[in-house]
């Protein structure tokens, strides 16, 4: 084959997916990013395709909508420093005291939950947390009273972390086996105490690891609203939900364009970070 | 393993990994239990249990038209992304690693920004269209987001087949097509079927996208989320729950098993 009929092939190969992908999806990014900048008119509801900062302006000025975005990434940073911290008991046990067999096993029943339905994942926590569910029977059995931590931003924190964890974990397990058995024996060696060598071998090779669950566990908490509405309450509105509530005939769709592009940019800016900690090295 | 020394410190980090482990897989057993209580008002802990709510779940119209809708989504547009996603992969085997990486991030986009981005965008751009919002949209939709996870497959598979088979096929004076055809192909299949599981499981599941690119169609997450924000048909709605972790879990599981049963062929 000469070169130039192989180069022919794979362009008749790509055509098809490329072409697919570039119509419906950079299609519909350009629209999200034009429409941003449209506006709805408040008369009509016709969107005015006219050039305007508008919809930017009242997203940095508004308290409404700057104390939603506030909320929003606390909760994902909150949400990320829990996930860190569950994970690291787990993901050492997976990743160094297990033999192979076991290993497998365990790496399975992490990755269940990931695989089976958010929806339903979320929905096991309202039973749970719900006035008759698990949570309260568990706290009268042992004589403590009732909690009502349903529908508060505390019930999406323990539903986001609870429903990212394995993102967190998966990764920690990857870095947490990486490091040379004979680097810990060595610094033991030295006289090292458990935790020195956690401190100052442990510790930092795990980070790429952990910067790498983090791109997850905060960018999918940043990007959510199905969470908020099913568990949050009346003051756990995230960008997600704005933007969920302006789509339709009623909504102002250039308003939520807007909004998601900021949320895109936070989220654009949080792999940057996490890429300078080496979140994106270790795969 | 220095850490071993110390068996205080061993035991407090097994109870602590038991515990996370407690946290990641009870809510699941929680709630495929309530499939199997017998009562209308969920209380744990549940006093009676029965099958009832499995017939009268399957009796109920709207859940079997959401089913319905779900499977034919998932299964069109597990076709379109398994045809898409394995030419990607075709053609991107053999050109250099920066085309490679440039074409694998384009493509992992749909899945990797937030959900409700790509569901804006794409609900602008079928609005700017005039397109109305039906199971085309849907299965447009899906398929965009399901390319990636055949492509991925595929495109490992590739990595690990010798070059060498296919040009001793050509020695032999078969033709690149045939070469294709006949050796290519059918080690690929392995990893297309695992693929393709793995897409059928992710269209199925999905609620975020689709809400913004389904119109009036109500998939099954559809109609699991709009009944549990309302609050209606509870029971209902565990039986659902119940079937849609066994239809997105099996099908993985499989995947798995033949993802392995095709590594290990090499």
């Amino acid at each position: 084959m000469t070169p130039g009929r192989k180069l022919l092939g794979h362009i008749a190969l790509l055509v098809p997916p490329f072409g697919w992908l570039g119509v419906f999806y950079l299609g519909s990014l350009s629209v999200l990013l034009l429409s941003a900048f449209w506006q709805v008119d408040a008369m009509s509801g016709e969107i005015v395709r006219d050039w305007t900062w508008e919809n930017f302006r009242i997203l940095f000025s508004d308290t409404t909508y700057t104390v939603i975005a506030r909320r929003t990434t606390g909760i994902a940073i909150l949400v990320t420093i829990t996930d860190i911290i569950l994970a690291w008991p787990l993901a050492w046990v997976i990743a160094r005291k297990v033999g192979p067999r076991l290993k497998l096993t365990l790496l399975v029943l992490v990755a269940l939950p990931l695989w089976s339905s958010m929806l339903a994942r979320i929905y096991a926590w309202r039973l749970i947390l719900g006035h008759d569910g698990v949570l309260n029977w568990g706290l009268r059995l042992v004589g403590l009273p009732d909690q009502n931590v349903a529908f508060t931003n505390i019930a999406l924190w323990i539903v986001f972390s609870y429903l990212w964890l394995p993102f967190m974990l998966m990764p920690m397990v990857a870095a947490l086996e990486r490091i040379p058995a004979s680097l810990l024996d060595a610094a033991g060696d030295q006289g090292a105490t458990p935790w020195q060598v956690f401190r100052t071998v442990v510790f930092p090779l795990a980070i790429p690891g952990m910067a790498a669950g983090s791109v997850f566990t905060f960018a999918v908490t940043q990007g959510d609203y199905v969470a908020p509405m099913l568990v949050g309450g009346a003051g756990s509105e995230f960008i997600g939900n704005v933007v969920y509530s302006n789509v339709g005939v009623s909504g102002n769709v250039p308003f939520a364009a807007a909004f998601s592009l900021i949320l895109l940019a936070m989220v654009a800016a949080y792999m940057l970070l996490a890429r300078r900690f080496g979140a994106f090295d270790a795969q | 393993m220095k850490h071993a020394r110390n068996p205080v410190a061993d035991m407090a980090i097994w109870a602590a990994a038991i515990a996370v482990l407690g946290f990641l897989l009870l809510p699941l057993v929680i709630v495929l239990l309530y499939a199997f209580d017998a009562s209308s008002v969920q209380v744990w802990p549940i006093r009676a249990f029965s099958l009832r709510w499995f017939a009268a779940t399957w009796a109920d119209e709207e859940v079997r038209g959401a089913l319905l809708i779900s499977l034919e989504v998932a299964g069109l547009a597990t076709l379109f992304a398994t045809v898409l996603g394995t030419l990607a992969a075709l053609g991107m085997n053999g050109l250099s690693t920066r085309t490679t990486q440039i074409g694998s991030f384009l493509l992992t986009l749909p899945i990797a920004l937030p959900g409700v981005l790509t569901g804006i965008a794409m609900n602008s751009f079928f609005t700017l269209l005039d397109i109305p919002f039906n199971l085309v949209t849907l299965v447009i939709a899906h398929t965009t987001f399901c390319m990636v996870i055949i492509f991925n497959n595929v495109m490992a598979r590739l990595r690990r087949l010798p070059p060498s088979l296919r040009e001793a096929a050509q020695d032999m004076g078969a033709t690149p097509w045939h070469g294709f055809i006949t050796i290519t192909l059918p080690l690929l299949a392995g990893s297309v079927m695992s693929g393709m599981l793995l897409a059928f499981a992710l269209s199925f599941d999905e609620v975020i996208v689709s809400t913004f690119t389904a119109g009036s169609e109500t998939t099954l997450p559809l109609w699991i989320f709009g009944a549990i924000r309302l609050g209606q048909h509870m029971p209902e709605v565990n039986v659902v729950v119940f079937a849609v972790i066994a239809i997105t879990i099996l099908p993985i599981i499989a995947g798995q098993k033949l993802a392995a049963s095709a590594s290990r062929e090499h």
